[in-house]
């Protein structure tokens, strides 16, 4: 049956992608929630939470405030604390119970705004999708509001890398070697959307020539930067050698103005990796030119049918899952899966903090530059 | 007084001199801050103490996230199932044959027959009126050899009535079932953490020829279900005590509600209160009483003028803790307490007439987020929050008092704090663990 698990994990939710794609960013975000979400989000979503006080609260709403629909106490509440610690922006983000009384998050925020002169955004986020969709929502936001001015391009070609929280890329040195990666194929960056740099930095995304969707979660902001800006975006995730590959839809993108999502040929799959969508596919596609075998990609969060190749696809339940699996050779995916996979198959670990949180983290490979990781595995 | 260093926001609405602190809300209801430490324990920790049960939780994927991993992480994901609901089921109103048909998949799914299931269901649940009575009575009738409880996930509710942690607690006990009451049979109720053994409570019970078992001596659903023959059930956790009339009313077990302390006086009369009811001979315990005076002498000795700052975590009497502390010449700083439970209330009158300047922090109040956590000189912190928002190396790592109860249990609670002062721990990993003592990695 659809919607029951009975063993593997969930996903991060939406309202904490919301958190985890501004956490860096000065700003300050509130979940609209009774409790709960806070716990969930700075104890399996938020690595970073411990060392790096960054300014994410809980609304606390009530049961009567639900009744009432007493938004002035949300809206106070949050003009009181940004008072007291006066953040770049404002963010509030629903979760089931707003959304089921019809919270109007852009009001809110335009209130907010005008209240205290913070720019502040509305997320109608719900609880009810991943992590990839709010995280898309929130840096979608960002690109919206404080990307407003035409900077002269970057004299050599260069990129935005979009979609960068360690909910995909961990806390493992990955997302400050996307950087160093690409700089060895002569692409520099001029942003990363948003682990490493802060939010000055990400205003001045206009100057680069390419926008790099490394996951699911930058696919927003690219849209926004291509319709204001015109800067192509390229879907995918450097992995090993597949990175050539990427970095010539870098160089070509911008001499066509097309989008792209390259991908290998990856006809008769005898393997599955199960994950988010770009890093999915990505991985199969570096697997496909190091090692020769196809794997189809399942995205278990969402995705949209540009970042896929012929075979992949999406699933998001227990009862989807099985019938891809089965009779597959390999499977590589987050060890919370293991337990819904067929014996016949040689299971790989890659623990992906998305779905098993901090549980596996010390596991967790930074494969930019080598996938040997797995390839090793493929005996 | 805590001395904090650095910092350009200024603590004012996050922390109040006791004397200031309205009982039992000394701070604004405003936004919410969660701190690092995780020791205490959830509803999926808590259900875990039925043996044998399975756990469904029915909610939408940000809520289940938690949960799920808070059971991955005790490595009990094979008790633990869930239904996703989804903005489909809000819309069309199906949530009854959602759940009626999701618990019906899961259990026919699991390798082994489960003797009970504890069905979580939400706020969702709550606000869209789900007819959960009809959904129960149908799983009934389809698992006549399951017994079946209701939980609930719904903190949009802990600000009315009883708050999830109560119902929690209360549902512990609520698959009891009737049977014969054995006069020699006693239950302590209402715990997460097990009573320490050494403490006299269960040596006086236990010498008077009672049976005394608490929920974690029961290793399988038949010896659970043995606690529904005690004849009294002992509560002294304020948050276990809607359980105990729950089951005085359904059961006929008698509540005998002992609040914890650490004022050997109101121990005192707590045990005569007990002997009286039970109709027991009060024992001498005037070696159980020297032993805290040599214990309280002893610990001074060692941790001297150390500053010491205490959080509610630790204990449910941190007001009863800080003054016992506070009239053995200890030097107590600051609490962590963000609000104060009726039990307290003649411990916050003390302390507000005797120590009036003593901080009161919040734990959850925004400042608390960017306040340094950091103290100028060494200090003795009692609970995880403490620990973490004075950032010291120097704590007692306990939750809900860590079953230390009575006499035995606070002279337990100082030689922790003894250890604890002489030996840093790594602050940082260990209050970061989920529910301590619940088997968490």
């Amino acid at each position: 049956m659809r919607q029951t698990a009975r063993i593997i994990s969930t996903y991060t939710a939406d309202v904490s992608g919301v958190n985890s794609a501004l956490f860096e960013l000065g700003g300050m975000t509130v979940m609209h929630d009774a409790s709960g979400c806070n716990s969930t989000y700075n104890t399996h979503d938020e690595p970073r939470w411990y060392d790096h006080d960054s300014l994410v609260f809980l609304s606390g709403i009530s049961e009567m405030e639900a009744i009432m629909g007493d938004d002035e106490k949300l809206i106070s509440d949050i003009v009181s604390a940004a008072e007291q610690l006066k953040p770049r922006f404002i963010a509030v983000a629903g979760t089931p119970i707003p959304m089921m009384i019809g919270t109007d998050f852009k009001a809110v925020a335009s209130v907010v705004e005008k209240r205290t002169g913070i720019p502040a955004f509305g997320f109608a986020t719900n609880g009810m999708h991943t992590y990839v969709e709010g995280a898309s929502m929130a840096l979608a936001g960002i690109a919206d509001r404080f990307v407003t001015e035409k900077m002269p391009r970057t004299a050599d070609i260069s990129v935005n890398l979009l979609g960068v929280t360690p909910l995909d890329f961990s806390v493992n040195r990955s997302a400050a070697h996307l950087r160093t990666v690409l700089e060895k194929y002569g692409i520099s960056t001029v942003s990363n959307w948003a682990m490493g740099d802060d939010l000055d930095t990400l205003m001045q995304a206009s100057a680069a020539h390419v926008n790099l969707v490394v996951s699911g979660a930058g696919m927003g902001a690219a849209k926004v930067l291509r319709e204001r800006f015109g800067i192509p975006y390229v879907i995918g995730r450097p992995y090993g050698d597949w990175t050539e590959t990427l970095v010539n839809s870098i160089r070509l993108a911008p001499k066509t103005g097309d989008n792209l999502s390259p991908q290998t040929d990856r006809a008769n799959t005898s393997a599955v990796i199960i994950g988010e969508a770009v890093s999915a596919v990505s991985l199969a596609n570096a697997l496909k030119v190091e090692t020769g075998i196809a794997f189809r990609a399942i995205s278990a969060t969402e995705a949209r049918k540009i970042m896929f190749g012929t075979s992949d696809c999406i699933a998001r339940d227990e009862d989807e899952l099985l019938p891809l699996l089965e009779g597959a050779k390999y499977i590589i995916a987050d060890p919370l899966y293991q337990p819904i996979c067929p014996k016949s198959a040689r299971f790989i670990r890659l623990p992906h903090e998305g779905f098993s949180g901090r549980i596996f983290r010390d596991e967790i490979p930074d494969m930019t530059e080598d996938i040997s990781y797995i390839t090793r595995q493929l005996v | 007084m805590l001395k904090r260093m650095g910092g350009e926001v200024d603590a004012t609405g996050a922390v109040v001199p006791i004397k200031n602190a309205d009982f039992p809300a000394p701070f604004k209801s405003e936004l919410e801050y969660s701190c690092s430490a995780r020791g205490t324990w959830n509803i999926v920790h808590t259900g875990f103490l039925v043996p044998e049960a399975h756990e469904i939780f029915a909610c939408a994927a940000g809520c289940l996230r938690g949960v799920v991993l808070t059971a991955a992480e005790m490595n009990a994901q094979d008790r633990f199932s869930t239904i996703e609901i989804r903005e489909n089921n809000v819309l069309e109103g199906d949530m009854e044959d959602l759940l009626i048909e999701g618990v019906t998949d899961i259990l026919n799914k699991l390798p082994y027959k489960p003797r009970a299931v504890l069905l979580y269901t939400s706020c969702i649940h709550h606000f869209i009126g789900c007819d959960l009575p009809l959904c129960y009575a149908r799983l009934r009738e389809r698992f006549p050899d399951i017994d079946f409880t209701d939980c609930y996930m719904n903190p949009i509710m802990r600000k009315s009535g009883l708050t999830p942690d109560q119902l929690m607690r209360r549902g512990l006990y609520a698959l009891l079932k009737q049977r014969d009451i054995d006069d020699s049979h006693i239950n302590i109720i209402g715990n997460n953490i097990a009573t320490d053994k050494d403490s006299e409570l269960i040596q006086m019970l236990e010498q008077a020829g009672y049976t005394i078992t608490e929920i974690h001596d029961c290793h399988n659903y038949d010896a659970y279900q043995q606690m529904a023959s005690a004849a009294f059930n002992i509560c002294y956790n304020p948050v276990g005590k809607a359980g105990g009339e729950e089951l005085e009313k359904r059961l006929g077990q008698k509540l005998l509600y002992l609040p914890l302390s650490y004022q050997p006086a109101e121990i005192l009369g707590t045990y005569e209160k007990m002997t009286k009811i039970l109709g027991m001979e009060m024992p001498d315990l005037s070696a159980k009483t020297d032993a805290l005076t040599a214990a309280l002498s002893h610990a001074k000795e060692v941790i001297g003028e150390t500053p010491i700052t205490i959080d509610y975590t630790a204990t449910m009497r941190p007001l009863s803790l800080a003054r016992a502390l506070l009239e053995h010449g200890f030097n107590v700083t600051a609490l962590y307490i963000d609000s104060f439970s009726g039990e307290e209330k003649g411990d916050l009158a003390w302390l507000q007439a005797h120590f009036p300047e003593l901080p009161v922090y919040a734990t959850v109040q925004v400042k608390m987020r960017v306040l340094p956590r950091e103290t100028c000189e060494k200090t003795l912190a009692i609970g995880q929050k403490a620990a973490y928002f004075t950032g010291t190396p120097y704590f007692v790592n306990i939750v809900e008092c860590g079953g230390y109860y009575g006499f035995s249990g606070f002279c337990k609670l100082l030689a922790l704090m003894e250890d604890a002062f002489l030996h840093e721990k790594d602050t940082r990993k260990l209050i970061q663990i989920k529910g301590l003592g619940c088997g968490c990695v």
